[in-house]
């Protein structure tokens, strides 16, 4: 009997669960149908949903006419660069903190979190400022450096709880057993940082990957990443949804195979471990 | 010793993010709180003055920073409400069995990794276009007229898009605070008869109590500053309906090139976000002693 009203109780949440799952997806879904489509396809009414002449000359097109790769490839430079110097400054940092921490370790901590709090527009006109008189407007480097120093306290914080995490008792007995500081790290810290490290790098390539402040205002062309490429698509000239949808798919799909793989390390890093 | 040399290496190794996190806080405001006092426009380079608290007196009495500012509290208020409201329901229907839960999931958090150019474009092309998005086919099939959704009603137009992207946000985190609840607890309520209403008020929601702080917090201060979904739809328009802080301050800066005043609006907003800061980094910090 009991057994009887779980299951109906368990399909009932299967299907509420699945139509709420499909109707956030949808717009997703949706722009990448469009993307197959033909440019008056995709502005047709009544929509075509699965029934039309599937075509992947946007995705060729897209190419051609803008240089997608350009774009992606700065993507890819300026979210990879960021990130990289960033964990190379915060891993030291972090270690530090974790494994000898002092009475100050958590107000530096907190200092470094309430950097974080500050709006970018606060202090975009300085920035702006900056860059432009050392040469850095529309430039990877300017973005990369900004992009590396705004999320180093997400990248600080997250490596942070990973490393507390491990526990000390360990390196004791590794000391015991007469390890020198450079074995230590390589065959007995190193392993059991790979998985903090690893989703903290993800993490935060997402995060400079999508990042849509700084770069809007920072790069027109030459440095230009996928964000402010895409934007380029906002003006109201002729009808390009077909390739708009292309252009987003391939933006969005590093990201969105990437993000699936972090999402448990995602609630973590951005509540500072607040929540988990 | 040892102690004292470890001490000296933990000291070096947090000393060049230290001093990289201070200088990246302290110019750039030094900066803004400079350029707040002074005349100063890039369209006349040269004429800069000192003009005390003008800047503070023209951008707080502007007609625009009132409406700016209200729009900018209707957006975040309405998307802090929708992805709450809707988040919490949601989570708890992810946290029972269901069949197929890991593609649901990775459904429901999907939006969050979209970049916001992205889903803005296709909210207002493909979605909400007054004549050939999906909406408008859906209201004329339901024999509605359709909405021109950035004309009408654009900021809730914007609204939309943004509580569209941290609803994930939401869910995961609540959902992520559901499953540590103790189930046994909701065992126990149950077998001493508690309806499923009063199981939800006397305990689900005192235990998320802690998460969705966290949410209003976190999701404030990103949405304070709300930008790229409308620089790419409607541009802050039409004319300040949707216009919030964030943008007001990008058009005087690099629209109007008036350093002094975009100066003084930019040390506004970061006065409202430390507002928020203060009550997040003292939640954080009481976790960090736990």
């Amino acid at each position: 009997m009991a057994r009887m009203v779980t299951t109906r109780r368990v399909w009932i949440s299967t299907i509420a669960a699945w139509l709420f799952g499909f109707l956030i997806f949808f717009p997703i879904l949706w722009m990448i149908l469009t993307s197959f489509k033909t440019e008056l396809d995709a502005f047709a009414t009544p929509p075509f949903f699965l029934f039309f002449h599937w075509t992947t000359e946007n995705y060729a097109t897209v190419q051609e006419r803008s240089d997608y790769f350009h774009h992606a490839l700065n993507s890819i430079i300026i979210a990879g660069g960021s990130v990289l110097i960033a964990m190379l400054i915060a891993v030291p940092a972090a270690w530090s903190m974790a494994f000898s921490p002092t009475k100050r370790t958590k107000d530096i901590l907190l200092w470094m979190l309430s950097t974080k709090m500050m709006p970018p527009v606060g202090v975009l006109v300085p920035i702006y400022l900056i860059c432009r008189n050392f040469g850095l407007l529309d430039s990877r480097t300017g973005l990369i450096i900004i992009l590396c120093l705004g999320n180093l306290p997400i990248v600080i914080w997250m490596l942070f709880t990973y490393f507390k995490e491990i526990p000390k008792d360990i390196l004791e007995a590794a000391r015991m057993d007469g390890a020198t500081i450079g074995r230590e790290l390589i065959y007995v810290l190193t392993p059991m940082a790979i998985p903090g490290l690893a989703s903290t790098l993800l993490l935060n390539f997402i995060l400079a990957w999508n990042e849509a402040f700084w770069t809007l205002n920072l790069s027109t062309s030459e440095a230009a990443p996928l964000t402010v490429f895409i934007a380029s698509y906002s003006s109201p000239e002729g009808l390009f949804w077909a390739k708009l949808s292309a252009a987003s798919t391939l933006a969005i799909a590093p990201i969105l195979i990437l993000g699936w793989f972090s999402q448990r390390q995602l609630v973590r890093g951005l509540t500072f471990g607040a929540v988990k | 010793m040892a102690t004292r040399q470890t001490q000296i290496l933990a000291r070096t190794l947090l000393s060049p993010a230290v001093v990289l996190l201070f200088i990246w806080m302290i110019v750039p405001l030094a900066l803004t709180i400079y350029f707040s006092t002074l005349h100063y426009s890039l369209l006349d380079p040269g004429s800069e003055s000192f003009v005390g608290l003008d800047n503070f007196r023209y951008f707080l009495t502007d007609p625009a920073f009132i409406a700016s500012l209200q729009n900018t509290l209707v957006l975040v208020g309405s998307v802090l409400a929708i992805t709450i409201l809707l988040g919490i329901p949601l989570a708890m229907l992810l946290d029972q069995p269901v069949i197929g839960q890991g593609i649901v999931r990775l459904m429901v958090i999907a939006p969050f990794f979209v970049m916001p150019t992205v889903s803005a474009l296709v909210w207002k092309n493909l979605l909400m276009h007054p004549v050939s998005g999906l909406f408008a086919w859906l209201a004329k099939l339901a024999g509605l007229q359709p909405i021109d959704w950035f004309n009408d009603a654009p900021l809730f137009s914007v609204i939309l898009i943004v509580s569209w992207q941290w609803l994930p946000f939401a869910t995961l985190i609540l959902l992520t605070a559901l499953q540590s609840l103790d189930e046994e607890q909701k065992e126990a309520a149950e077998m001493d008869g508690a309806r499923a209403l009063s199981t939800f008020i006397y305990i689900t929601l005192p235990h998320l109590a802690r998460p969705i702080t966290v949410v209003i917090l976190i999701e404030t201060i990103f949405l304070l500053t709300v930008f790229a979904e409308i620089f790419v739809t409607t541009g802050g328009g039409p004319g300040l309906q949707t216009t919030n802080i964030a943008f007001l301050i990008y058009s005087q800066a690099l629209i109007q090139f008036d350093v002094g005043s975009a100066s003084a609006g930019g040390l506004v907003a970061v006065v409202i976000a430390n507002v928020v800061a203060f009550f997040l980094v003292r939640i954080v910090g009481k976790n960090l002693e736990a």
